[in-house]
Parts: structure tokens; C-alpha cells; sequence
């Protein structure tokens, strides 16, 4: 039975239209719509491929049901910023040239902005831990934390 | 250097207007409609030999490149353009890059083996040289002076050619845009000197990364085509099992289902949307014979050790080893094994298959889509010119992952249903079902005379048999449709030679008639792990003659280039040699006597890449609890001689990623499996190296801008694991001789010394 859900994303009041309200939020952000900032890794909640903020907590969207988003506001790696108009992270993050094949980037990005608005002046070590439920396979971990640490830097 | 880059949308948009002059082949209504190019009928050369296979100039001065190999997220894209910037004086930001279409671009060979810029990039260069003259010759005769007394030079918009005598110009757009080079690629067209260049050997910003940084670039698993339905598969419940039965009633509630497709021992489920695809996965009740073809986990070692030899391999053979062996003073041996592994790709394989008219379009990341078009063909008993394969970015994959065979489950898919299918593998079925790096087994043995010199070395690899070629499809074998039989587990008797000189040296593979699961090839396959082997060996005789192991492998060593590498290596790591009897002349021995839960160590370790290209030398910091055998990598100075370098920093993040990732494999990684299956599925089962685990890596590159370009990124992976076992060594006194180092290992190491 195709149910309307109202979401709050990126700012902006909008509704998807599915047929089971309990889909992971994930598939409505990208096959609904069409945001490519979240991605689908492990569909676990191990990787964080999939991060995406609820009302400015970084959250795996692949394991969170539509049903529980309720009237929390979520913003996507697209909400944050644009390429001409970047949000400090996203800009540090390609200043240090920080990913490879980047499939992973969206989630360090959403994770590291979240982390960064509770400690304004992180040590590498706290960086790595804020990050250590993020997976990358390329290997790029030092360019993350070096970015973050820039981003931190920067604010 | 900052410059913007089009998306791929930007620019399929732009495609009819930059290639109208040629005759493009009719992609299918779908691609057009993306790109809004016209479906022209015969086709743009693709042959290795055209100028115009590689390069397009249109009327207003841009240039794009058309290249086979692929960027897997490695940053080749931007360097392959910075080659042909720098050879045409083209900027940067004029040049577009189509990559991976078999419609369009060269069959540069497969996007493995670190030889894109080394094989591809100089395929370009020298296409793009042919071009140069071609254009200074049309322009002298247009200018009417001679070819001697043009320069090119560049403005924001493109590149035009000056006259320095009579001061007039024409730009490229107007020698040749909307036509054609008809040009072979001119092997002795000369190439500008290296010591001018501008572009080359700089680091410019991947035109990638802002995208990728704000979701704006287009990943394989982003990609749509209009009327586009969604798949899964349902993988056999055991790897060898036949499909006995299905019961479509499981399903016939999933909102949205499209069909359950099954052919043979294939099947999958094709939904309206990609949450009813899964859905469909998941509740689909199927029913699978017995099969417990596999063996235990625990027998591994005793399995490949008793696996039948169809061949042996000799790599290496100078003077006589086993004679030599016989008569040394002091013999040493040693077995040692690494284990299977998995890609382990962030983003589980995605494809988008369409068929019209009789005609195949396939959208995946295949590193080898030329290949993929032949295997896609085959399968389906249909000429490959009916076939047409394209490349989109996926998620990395160092090496033959699932993305081909998620090619074929989209294939098999569209064709059941007749419209467009997306097929993204789940977790499982990527952890599960891409292909393996095989098991390796490694026994050693050599000899030291009276003084501690080396007379023999004689060592036997047992890997599977085959080499290099294209890997079967999982769809294809599960619907007993037409695929290639035999394994394919990449190039892996590749460095069993070693770089030494010593004066009797034997070097055999045996090549096994089988290996538990598909093979193929993951980042320095073979390389990576008989340099371990060899390199971790060339520590305990290092040891064993009271040698510092850098000067023991000096002593070796008659090859200038490897000599200024390690000599180069030692003063950028400050290595402190360990003299005779394990003395250093700072006092310190080696192993180390500490007697602290928590041991320090390093080791170092050396390669010549296939004996034939890329030096790398590295030395690893570890830490060793010996209460828990954990083992802490805290960091790795590298020194690296690729050549000459395109873009320095794209070498420095390929370098580190090799460094970090393997040191994720050497300490953790583990395919874990029983009779009939993968059970090692998911993040939790297969750990992975997190950020508080990350080594600090410093990189010294040797920059040889007059030298041949080589291979940047795996040859750092390969010599990893034997740095960490060295290092352990140092630390505590033990040899870790089987990958990965886990804690049980090193507390069994530990306790048995």
C-alpha cells in the first residue's frame, strides 16, 4: 500500500511516496530523491558509506526506517554545501586532496562535520576516534584526518 | 594550478557538439537521450595505431582524450590529461576525458598491474606527440613559414601555433576542429624534453574530487537509465550447489515485483524499486542441494600442500642450489603462507544492462571493458559488434572484484524481463562471491658459508595454475551459459626471482591443478606475497650470518638504482645499523632484550617490481604487546623510484593508500569459510584496519623526470607485510610466517620461541 511520508531534507519540506515505511532512509534520500551523497556499503551499519545528520547527529541511513525519522531534519553531504559554495569541511577535505575512489568520503565528511561542532580543536587521536566506525578500503585515512584537522583549523 | 573540471553529465551533454565530425556508432536511445548525441551510424575508430582513437580537438580548441584504461579512483584521469597537456600545450582545463567505452576508446588492456600511466600514459603521450607535428606541419604550410620557426602557446582558451618571425598565429580549433587526424600514432614523433615540462611532475588537484566531495559526481551506483527496473541476486546457498527448487509464492507480496528470473543455478528477482528488489532477495524461499566441495579451514595449508602440481614454473636458475645446499656450512629453512582475500570494495559491485533492438549496452565499472564486451558476447552467443560496454566510476577495487560479474547478473536480468535492470550486489555478495586472491604457500631453504655469505637459495611457491586472461562470470557458469573454463588468478610466479646475487639460486612454482574459491588478482597479486616470503627470509639470513640487514642485502645487491634506493632509505628512516652479532653501534641489539609488556621494533625491506620497473624500499616501526600479541604498525618511512613522476602528489596518496590497506590485510584480514561457503560476509566477520589503528607513513620520492614512467601505486603494497615481520622480529625475536599477523599468532610465536 503506497504510504506519503513527510521529510524534512536539506531544508526543505518535501514527501516520498513508498510502499513499505519501514525502508531504510537511505533508498528514499537516493532512489526517491535522487540525492547521491549517502551511499550504500554494507547496508549494516558497519561502514558508514550511508551517513547522513538528524537534526545534526550523524546516523546510518541504511539501517534507519523511514518510520523512525519522524519530524527530525535531515541534511545530506548535497545540504551541507555545493562546489561553489563548499562548507569548511567539504573544502578542507579537497584541499588535502583527501580520497581516492571516494565511494567512502560521503560518510567521513558527514561524520567528521558532526564531530567537529562538539570539539572546535580536536587532536589526531580524537579525530580517529570520532572516525573509527567509518570504513575506507583505499586507504586514505591519513588525507581524513588531515583534513579534518585543516577544517578544524579553519572555523 | 587550480582548475574546474565538467561533470560527466556536463560533458555527455556537450558530446554531440564536440565529436560531430565523427560518425559515431547508435548507441542505444537511452545513452542518446543522456547525452544527446546524435545516433549517427559507423563508427570512431578505436584501433591502438589512430591518432584519432586517442584524441579529438574540436573547433574551439578543446581536446578530448579518449582512453582505454580507466580511472578506478586511482587519480589516472587527471594524469593521463596532464600528458596530454603538457604534450599539446593544451590547458588543463580544455581537455575532457572518455574513458573505458568500448564504442570510443582504444583497447589499452585491462586497468591493472600500476601500468596505466607506464603502458596507457605513453600510449597517449605518443599519440598526442603524432598530433603536435602533425598540427606544426599544417600550420607551417597554412602560415606559410617553416615548421622551425613555429612555437605553440597557450592562452585560458586553447592552444594556437606562432610564428616567430612573422608574428601570425592559428589556433588549433582552426587547423583541425570537426575533422579528423587520420594520423597512425608516429612512434618516432619527437617528444618535448622533459626538463621543459610544465604540467608534468606537478601536483595538480584531482578535477574528481570537488564533486565527490558534495555529491555531485555520478558513480556507477548513481547511474540511471529511463524505464530502468532494479535487481538482485540470490547467490546458491552453497558455492557448488544445484537450485532444486523456488517458490515464487514466498514473494508474491512484495509490492512492486517484477519478475523472479531463474536459468539454471541462476537466480535473481527484478522489482519497480530497489527497496522491492531487496525485499524480494531477502523473502525469496529457494531451495539448494548439499555441496561441500571446500576444504576445512583449519587444513588449509595441508590441502594446498597436497593439491595436485600440473606444472612446475622455474623463475630462476643460476649455478647449482641443491648441490650447493648440500655442502653449506650452516642451512636454513622456512615455510611461509598468506592467506585468501577479498577486495573488499566499500560499494558493493553495481551494473545497468539493456538490450534493444538486439543490441546490448552495459553500463558497469569493469577495469576491462573491451574484455567485458568479449565475455558479455559470449555469454549471450552474440557477435561482439552487438555489444557495447561502458565505463562509470564505481567504488575502488584493486584488482578483478564483482564489478564484471554484477555486469552479467544485469545482462541475464534485462534479458528476462526486456527493459533496463540495475543489479547492485549486497554486502554478502560482494564479501561472498567476487573472486579471491588464492592461498600462497611458500618453502625456503639456503646456505651460509663459514663467514656468513649466502651460496644458495632455493625456494617453492604453490599457487594455482594459469596467469593472466579474463575471469569467468558467475552468471555465465550458474545458467550453464557459455564462459571461459580455467583459472585466472593474475601473474602470481611474478617476483619468486629475486633482486640478490647470489651465486647459486633456484626459484620454482608449482602450479596447482585448484584453489578452493574462483582466483583472481587483488593489488600486487603474487608480488605482495612472495615478497614476503622472500624478503622476510632475507631477514632470518640476515640474522643468522649477525648481518645489519640493509648491509646484507647491499652486499648483495648489483644494481646502482636499488643501491642509491636502500642508501637513500637508510638516511631518510635514520636507520641505525645493527652490526655483528646483533650489536648496533648505538648499543642496541637486534632482537631487542626489552623485557616490558610492550616490545619496539623495525624492520626493513626492499623490491625491485617484477625485477624489471619500480623500486621501493621501506622500513616499519611496530609495537608488540606481548601479553595480548597485538601488534601495533606505528609507521613506515617509504622510499619510492618510479621514474618520472606525472603528478607527485597523485603518487604520495597511491602510496599511502597501498601502505595503509596493506597493512589492514597483514594484520587482520582473513577470507573465513566452511564445507560449502564464504563465512566471512560482512564488515564484522572480515575486520578491516580502522582509523585508530593507521600507521603515520612518510614518503620520500626519487623523481627521475628524464627516465620512463613506471608503476606509482602497488609496488608500495608489496613490500608491507615483510617490513611488519621484520619488525616483529626486531621487537620480540620471533618470525610471523603466515599472514595475517593475528594476535593468537603472535601469542603462539611468542610462547614457542
Amino acid at each position: 500500500m503506497p504510504t506519503a511520508i513527510p521529510l524534512h531534507v536539506n531544508g526543505r519540506a518535501t514527501r516520498v511516496t513508498v510502499d513499505d515505511p519501514d525502508m531504510p532512509l537511505l533508498y528514499a534520500l537516493r532512489d526517491n530523491l535522487g540525492l547521491h551523497g549517502p551511499r550504500f556499503g554494507c547496508g549494516l551499519g558497519q561502514c558508514g558509506s550511508c551517513t547522513v545528520h538528524l537534526d545534526g547527529k550523524a546516523v546510518r541511513s541504511c539501517v534507519t526506517p523511514l518510520s523512525a525519522v519522524g519530524k527530525k531534519k535531515i541534511v545530506t553531504l548535497e545540504g551541507l554545501g555545493k562546489p561553489d559554495k563548499l562548507h569548511p569541511v567539504q573544502k578542507a577535505f579537497i584541499e588535502e586532496q583527501a580520497a581516492q575512489c571516494g565511494y567512502c568520503i560521503n560518510g567521513m565528511i558527514m561524520e567528521a562535520v558532526a564531530f567537529l561542532a562538539s570539539n572546535k580543536s580536536p587532536s589526531d587521536a580524537q579525530i580517529k576516534q570520532a572516525l573509527a566506525r567509518n570504513l575506507c578500503r583505499c586507504g586514505t585515512h591519513l588525507r581524513v584526518v588531515r583534513a579534518v584537522k585543516r577544517a578544524a583549523a579553519g572555523a | 594550478m587550480r582548475f574546474t573540471k565538467p561533470s560527466r553529465r556536463d560533458f555527455l551533454k556537450g558530446t554531440g557538439a564536440l565529436i560531430v565530425s565523427f560518425s559515431l556508432p547508435s548507441p542505444s536511445k537511452t545513452a542518446s537521450a543522456q547525452s544527446g548525441t546524435p545516433a549517427n551510424t559507423g563508427a570512431k575508430t578505436v584501433a591502438l595505431d589512430d591518432v584519432d582513437a586517442f584524441l579529438a580537438i574540436d573547433r574551439s580548441g578543446g581536446v578530448t582524450l579518449y582512453s582505454g584504461k580507466v580511472d578506478l579512483g586511482t587519480g589516472i584521469g587527471t594524469a593521463l590529461t596532464q600528458i596530454v597537456a603538457e604534450e599539446l600545450d593544451v590547458p588543463l582545463a580544455r581537455i575532457q576525458i572518455v574513458e573505458g567505452d568500448t564504442a570510443l576508446t582504444p583497447a589499452q588492456g585491462k586497468t591493472w598491474g600500476s601500468l596505466s600511466i607506464q603502458n596507457g600514459g605513453v600510449q597517449i603521450r605518443q599519440a598526442a606527440a603524432t598530433a603536435r607535428h602533425a598540427l606544426l606541419q599544417e600550420a607551417a604550410k597554412r602560415l606559410g613559414v617553416p615548421a622551425e620557426d613555429l612555437i605553440v602557446e597557450q592562452s585560458a582558451e586553447q592552444a594556437a601555433v606562432r610564428s616567430r618571425s612573422v608574428g601570425k598565429q592559428v589556433t588549433y580549433g582552426e587547423l583541425i576542429g570537426g575533422k579528423t587526424f587520420l594520423l597512425k600514432v608516429d612512434k618516432q614523433a619527437p617528444l618535448k624534453d622533459p626538463t621543459t615540462y610544465k604540467i608534468v611532475g606537478q601536483p595538480v588537484p584531482r578535477f574528481d574530487i570537488p564533486g565527490k566531495m558534495t555529491g555531485q559526481f555520478t558513480y556507477m551506483q548513481d547511474f540511471k537509465v529511463p524505464g530502468m527496473l532494479h535487481g538482485r541476486v540470490v547467490r546458491p546457498a552453497a558455492i557448488g550447489a544445484t537450485l532444486l527448487s523456488v517458490d515464487e509464492n514466498s514473494v508474491k507480496d512484495v509490492p512492486g515485483l517484477v519478475k523472479v528470473v531463474r536459468q539454471g543455478n541462476f537466480l535473481g528477482v527484478v522489482a519497480e524499486s530497489e527497496w522491492g528488489a531487496i525485499r524480494a532477495s531477502q523473502k525469496l524461499k529457494a531451495s539448494w542441494s548439499n555441496w561441500e566441495g571446500l576444504p576445512e579451514q583449519s587444513q588449509l595449508w595441508e590441502h594446498v600442500r597436497a593439491t595436485k602440481v600440473n606444472k612446475d614454473d622455474v623463475t630462476s636458475n643460476v649455478g647449482s642450489a641443491e648441490p650447493a645446499l648440500e655442502q653449506a656450512t650452516k642451512r636454513i629453512s622456512a615455510t611461509y603462507n598468506f592467506a585468501i582475500h577479498t577486495h573488499g570494495s566499500m560499494g558493493p559491485s553495481c551494473a545497468v544492462a539493456e538490450i534493444k533492438e538486439g543490441k546490448l549496452t552495459c553500463w558497469s565499472s569493469s577495469q576491462a571493458t573491451h574484455d567485458l564486451r568479449q565475455q558479455l558476447a559470449a555469454m549471450l552467443s552474440m557477435p561482439d559488434t552487438d555489444v557495447r560496454a561502458i565505463y562509470l566510476e564505481g567504488s575502488g577495487c584493486y584488482g578483478r572484484n564483482g564489478h564484471e560479474d554484477a555486469a552479467a547478473d544485469a545482462v541475464l536480468l534485462a534479458r528476462a524481463v526486456g527493459r533496463p535492470v540495475r543489479v547492485q550486489w549486497m554486502r554478502a555478495d560482494e564479501h561472498g562471491w567476487d573472486p579471491k586472491g588464492p592461498p600462497t604457500l611458500m618453502d625456503l631453504q639456503a646456505g651460509l658459508d663459514a663467514t656468513g655469505n649466502v651460496v644458495a637459495w632455493y625456494s617453492q611457491l604453490y599457487v594455482p595454475e594459469g596467469a593472466t586472461g579474463n575471469v569467468k562470470l558467475v552468471a555465465a557458469e550458474l545458467a550453464g551459459l557459455p564462459h571461459e573454463t580455467g583459472m585466472v588468478p593474475g601473474n602470481v610466479i611474478q617476483n619468486t626471482a629475486i633482486p640478490y646475487a647470489f651465486p647459486n639460486v633456484r626459484t620454482v612454482a608449482h602450479r596447482l591443478a585448484e584453489t578452493p574459491f574462483r582466483p583472481s588478482w587483488i593489488r600486487a597479486p603474487g608480488r605482495m606475497q612472495n615478497t614476503f616470503c622472500n624478503e622476510s627470509f632475507m631477514d632470518e639470513l640476515a640474522a643468522a650470518a649477525g648481518a645489519d640487514p640493509l648491509e646484507f642485502r647491499l652486499r648483495y645487491l648489483n644494481d646502482p638504482r636499488g643501491v642509491e634506493l636502500l642508501k637513500r632509505l637508510a638516511s631518510f628512516s635514520q636507520w641505525q645499523s645493527r652490526a655483528l652479532s646483533g650489536q648496533s653501534s648505538s648499543g642496541q641489539s637486534s632482537p631487542k632484550r626489552d623485557s616490558g609488556d610492550i616490545a619496539t621494533g623495525r624492520g626493513l625491506t626492499y623490491i625491485k617490481y617484477e625485477l624489471a620497473r619500480t623500486y621501493v624500499g621501506a622500513v616499519a616501526d611496530v609495537e608488540v604487546n606481548r601479553k595480548s600479541g597485538e601488534i601495533r604498525v606505528k609507521h613506515f618511512a617509504v622510499v619510492q623510484d618510479c621514474g618520472q613522476i606525472i603528478n607527485p602528489d597523485g603518487v604520495k596518496n597511491q602510496v599511502e593508500g597501498n601502505v595503509v590497506q596493506t597493512v589492514s590485510r597483514v594484520l587482520k584480514e582473513e577470507v573465513t569459510f566452511d564445507r560449502s561457503r564464504v563465512t566471512s560476509l560482512n564488515w564484522a566477520s572480515y575486520p578491516i584496519l580502522t582509523f585508530p589503528e593507521i600507521p603515520d607513513v612518510d614518503i620520500e620520492l626519487i623523481d627521475r623526470p628524464t627516465e620512463k614512467p613506471w608503476g606509482a601505486g602497488e609496488p608500495s603494497a608489496a613490500v608491507v607485510p615483510s617490513a611488519i615481520s621484520n619488525a616483529v622480529f626486531d621487537a620480540v625475536g620471533v618470525r610471523l610466517r603466515s599472514v595475517p599477523f593475528t594476535p593468537a599468532k603472535v601469542l603462539a610465536a611468542i610462547q614457542s620461541a
